[in-house]
């Protein structure tokens, strides 16, 4: 069972600032499709978990450094900035 | 220097600094292999310091959507060879996850990191403190450098922030220790021993701004832990632990419990504040990075260790017994490999011994007055000064002369001591100049018969007057007493 | 109107600007919203060019149309979310640089669910996009703009991207061919992520051999994408008329419980359409099947709770009027910019990698992928291919299920299994119930694209299509 809690500490980590009325809803959906879940309760196996479906392992690239984006492009998204750089809001 | 701060002041004025015994701290040191020429998973390059905000990225290191991460092949190599030279055991298979927490300087709100299977785990290095102490290493792993914040203003007080994502997606190698550190000095000798290490490896520049970052952590004895976050130079981390071992320690003594927390380091008022916003190690939620696909490197390994170079300990016992010199020089000249790499140059020309006796206490510290470092010097330069003083061309008062001229100003040894008059005199002039001082100060000659030991001083500064300086005083010294 | 369709309407005497015109004009009376982004200035002038300088390259000035998950250099991609909008990549994905090569003219960026989060195309920030035979019906999803787009004549060819059905959903529902390729024929570089361990760019067209043309361009190896592989052949060259070799395993597991009656039926008699044709079939069993709904929302929710997480409106997207502090500043933009079924997932995805729940859920999840995945590889060592319905249902009404999140998910029930084992499989359309289509799925060995294509090709030849 998850509480009301447990879905306002998820919102916090995922940076969701969530309602009241959506905390409510989200805590009664999120239980029964995790009772759904738990169907993966009832299988006992020591398979190796799939990190690649064909196993696929050792891809690299050599160490070679090629041109960056403008300065433009890289901020044409930015819906604010200053002096080159992204602005952001205060850290504290 | 910087006046203290004077909460710093008060701190420590009140507290006796050798009671430190019962202090437990473990570094997690962040060093960026910015040797290598590109990012850990892009082409951009780590060459960014001179470069305008935001020249050095791409849609990789920059986080925009339906970017993906490549691994750099040389960087897996580079911490192995580190891996290796801390003594650490090399994982068969490494794998990337992902750590899941906000912060403005993280382009995607995780950062690409490694949790289980770590590249390697239980290593150790030694340190010279007190007697050698021998560090245990719990692991290294890689992970990407998030960018630069800019506060505007300071950190608790900004009203914003500007940010630098150039320095996103270098390389960085996290060596963590485990709490085998007892003093903050302690935690300086590791990290300079570490960059040395790093930087005998070739995969580390520690000149560069922001190329090392330390978390620390620190308790006393049967306390709670600090951590106090990303402290960005080798003094700040000593500074750091000194405020924080003090703090603690008054705390205790009023009564106070310490509080575990996470504090931040503010280098310019030389204090630490409590901080914390961001996530614990429980909330981060690692899982395997799905972009990216597991690394076998076993079979790399040996290849690897084949082609690692002569590390300082190593280096340190060669120079004691190929040229005979004591460990205390051997000690200074490896403490950096280019300084090393001089003395080999010279002491191939010139005598070892006074090579070493040179280098290593007359050129480094003359360098370390300077805060400069001994690419500032040529080899060339030191064996010509050498040579002449060995050939008696000199004086040692001379050739300091030489050495701070050439640092001060800049040319060539033979045209210094030319230009400056630096050539030493001959005995005959010198003879010349005692026979002409005993003669003109009778009465000083007297006192010296009676006994009066000033009296030879007086007569030497007279001798000293007449050369202007250039005869060498222990001759002055032997002809004046034959002479009387 | 197919890729030969306009290559004779250029061929008897329309400029390409006229004929990309005339979509236009159509796309803009239609009443599908199947597009969220036209990009009339771009592709006007390519065809201009091309009238000019003639055509180049396999796909030589056919119009295409984009899902909005695969980044357009200069063309806004915005995921079908609010939180994307205005977003204009500086860069084209692997795919895009591919189809520009072979000389495609891309018209614009179709409707999706937002972040591919859906099988309907109603949680779309712009609007749902209706299904071309029934309008009001949903046209399936996530890919249902450009379904809906393929379906609608609007446009002869579309690109979508298949997580956990989101291009044979829509092809079913709006009976149109779509393909799944293998995970790792296809880059994913600069497809914006759901579910990375799980999604394929694929291909919709009209008929089997515009899907296998496609298929052509955009498969193959990119050094940008880590997961990829070095596996394309050409898949037009492979459509013989020809399955007397094809060996058809069915899953009795795909078939049964939840499945509407009228869709079992229509894909049977679309086997037996192919035994008519010489290949044979036998019924199998994939054992795991009953896993994969709960192993594939478990690994999607999860990936995309930390896919998710770059979007905190610093480097791009929405950012609300007045700053406060980060944290605050975040979690409002965040609340603000996603919609309810992302936040939903996004919530769940969190829940499932938090400290405690990682070994139950997550890593669990990827256990059983292994073991679906080798339920494939078992049942297809003695089949060449399996065939099953795409969906257990044909579209339903706009509006209808998208109060019961947990009765949508079920719905993918036949799908997210083959994403769970990475193979290929495309949807054809195989009959009708009234006017709705319905969806055939034929599933391939990894990287065996050839087989399914030439099977599903056969099928449509001899069936009218």
């Amino acid at each position: 069972m998850i509480t009301k809690k447990d879905v306002e500490h998820i919102g916090w980590l995922a940076r969701i600032e969530l309602t009241e009325e959506e905390k409510e809803k989200f805590t009664k959906q999120l239980n029964s499709i995790l009772d759904y879940f738990e169907k993966l309760d009832e299988i006992e196996t020591d398979a190796a978990p799939m990190h690649h479906v064909f196993g696929l392992t050792n891809v690299f690239r050599d160490d070679v450094a090629k041109k960056s984006m403008s300065q433009e492009d890289a901020l044409q998204n930015a819906p604010k900035k200053e002096k080159g750089c992204f602005k952001g809001p205060r850290i504290v | 220097m910087k006046p203290q701060s004077y909460e710093l002041h008060m701190l420590l004025s009140e507290t006796p600094g050798d009671e430190m015994k019962d202090v437990i701290i473990g570094l997690e040191v962040h060093v960026q292999l910015n040797k290598l020429r590109s990012k850990l998973f892009c082409s951009c390059s780590t060459q960014y310091h001179d470069s305008e905000p935001n020249m050095c990225t791409c849609p990789v290191c920059l986080g925009l959507p339906g970017a993906l991460p490549v691994i750099n092949e040389k960087a897996v190599d580079s911490a192995i060879k580190v891996a290796l030279a801390l003594n650490c055991n090399i994982e068969e298979q490494i794998m990337f996850y992902r750590k899941n927490y906000y912060y403005p300087d993280l382009v995607k709100g995780f950062q690409i990191s490694q949790y289980d299977y770590p590249i390697a785990m239980d290593g150790k290095i030694s340190i010279e403190a007190d007697g050698e102490r021998e560090i245990r290493i719990k692991r290294v792993h890689m992970e990407e450098d998030p960018g630069r914040l800019i506060h505007v203003g300071t950190i608790d007080r900004s009203r914003y922030s500007l940010i630098d994502y150039n320095r996103s997606g270098v390389a960085l190698l996290e060596v963590v220790t485990e709490p085998d550190l007892r003093t903050p000095k302690e935690a300086r000798l590791f990290l300079n021993k570490l960059r040395n290490i790093l930087e005998y490896l070739d995969v580390f520049d520690g000149s560069l701004e922001g190329s090392l970052r330390v978390d620390a952590n620190i308790s006393l004895a049967g306390g709670a832990r600090a951590e106090i976050k990303n402290i960005s130079s080798y003094k700040g981390v000593e500074k750091a632990l000194l405020f924080e071992t003090v703090r603690q320690k008054n705390l205790v003594r009023r009564g106070i419990r310490v509080a575990q927390e996470t504090r931040h380091y503010d280098e310019v008022r030389g204090i630490t504040i409590s901080l914390r916003t961001k996530e614990e190690e429980k909330d981060y939620r690692y899982f395997p990075e799905p972009d990216l696909v597991p690394l076998r490197i076993g079979d790399r390994v040996d290849d690897i260790k084949r082609a690692l170079p002569e590390l300082p300990d190593a280096k340190r016992q060669r120079l004691v017994k190929q040229y005979d010199i004591s460990d205390h020089h051997a000690k200074v000249l490896t403490s950096e490999l280019k300084l090393a790499n001089f003395f080999e140059r010279v002491a191939t020309k010139v005598d070892a011994n006074l090579s070493a006796t040179w280098i290593a206490d007359v050129l480094k510290g003359e360098l370390n007055y300077r805060g400069i470092g001994i690419d500032a010097f040529s080899p060339e330069h030191m064996i010509q000064i050498l040579q002449m003083l060995k050939n008696d061309k000199i004086t040692e008062k001379g050739a300091v002369q030489v050495i701070r001229t050439i640092l001060d100003e800049g040319g060539a040894p033979p045209e210094i001591v030319k230009r400056k008059g630096l050539l030493k005199i001959e005995e005959s002039i010198i003879t010349r100049a005692v026979a002409e001082v005993i003669k003109e100060n009778p009465a000083a000659v007297k006192d010296y018969h009676d006994g009066k030991n000033e009296a030879l001083h007086f007569l030497m500064g007279q001798v000293m007057k007449k050369t202007h300086g250039r005869a060498d005083p222990s001759m002055v010294s032997k002809l004046l007493k034959e002479k009387l | 109107m197919n890729v030969d369709g306009i290559r004779e309407m250029v061929k008897s005497g329309k400029s390409v600007e006229e004929v990309i015109q005339s979509l236009f004009d159509k796309i803009e009376r239609s009443k599908l919203n199947a597009f969220i982004t036209l990009a009339k200035e771009q592709a006007l002038e390519e065809a201009r060019r091309v009238d000019k300088h003639g055509a180049k390259g396999m796909l030589g000035a056919i119009p295409i149309a984009i899902k909005d998950c695969i980044s357009t250099r200069g063309i806004q991609t915005t995921c079908g979310s609010k939180i994307l909008e205005g977003y204009v990549p500086p860069y084209d994905a692997h795919v895009i640089e591919r189809l520009k090569a072979d000389g495609a003219i891309i018209i614009g960026k179709t409707n999706m669910d937002e972040f591919a989060m859906g099988s309907s195309t109603e949680t779309s920030y712009f609007g749902p996009t209706r299904n071309p035979c029934d309008l009001s019906r949903v046209p399936g999803g996530s890919s249902g703009g450009s379904a809906a787009a393929v379906a609608g004549g609007e446009v002869p060819i579309a690109l979508g991207s298949d997580t956990g059905g989101s291009v044979r959903c829509p092809a079913s529902f709006c009976g149109v061919v779509g393909l799944k390729p293998t995970y790792g024929l296809v880059s994913r570089y600069g497809l914006i992520a759901y579910a990375n361990s799980l999604e394929q760019i694929g291909p919709f067209a009209r008929n089997v051999k515009d899907v296998a043309l496609l298929l052509d361009v955009i498969a193959g190896y990119d050094p940008r994408d880590s997961t990829s592989m070095d596996k394309k052949c050409e898949y037009t060259k492979e459509l013989r008329d020809d399955v007397s070799d094809v060996k058809i395993g069915v899953p009795k597991e795909f078939f049964g419980e939840g499945i509407d009656e009228d869709v079992e039926k229509a894909v049977w008699s679309g086997i037996k359409v192919l035994e008519d044709l010489g290949a044979s079939y036998t019924e199998i069993s994939l054992p795991h099947t009953k896993y994969s709904l709960a192993a594939y929302y478990i690994i999607a929710m999860s990936e995309a709770s930390s896919n998710l997480a770059r979007f905190d409106g610093l480097r791009y997207g929405l950012r609300l009027g007045k700053d406060k502090d980060w944290h605050t500043t975040f979690s409002e933009i965040r609340a603000n910019g996603f919609g309810e079924e992302v936040k939903r997932r996004i919530l769940l995805g969190t829940y499932a990698l938090s400290a405690g729940y990682y070994g139950r859920y997550y890593l669990k999840a990827l256990k059983v992928r292994t073991l679906i995945k080798r339920d494939f590889e078992v049942a297809l060592k003695d089949t060449s291919v399996l065939i099953t319905p795409t969906m257990p249902f044909p579209a339903f009404k706009i509006g209808e299920k998208i109060g019961d999140p947990l009765a949508l998910y079920l719905a993918d029930v036949n799908t997210v299994p083959i994403n769970l084992a990475g193979v290929p499989s495309i949807s054809v359309p195989c009959g009708f119930v009234g006017k709705l289509p319905i969806g055939m799925q034929i599933i391939g060995r990894h990287f065996d694209e050839a087989t399914i294509l030439r099977t599903a090709h056969a099928f449509e030849r001899n069936t009218g299509g």
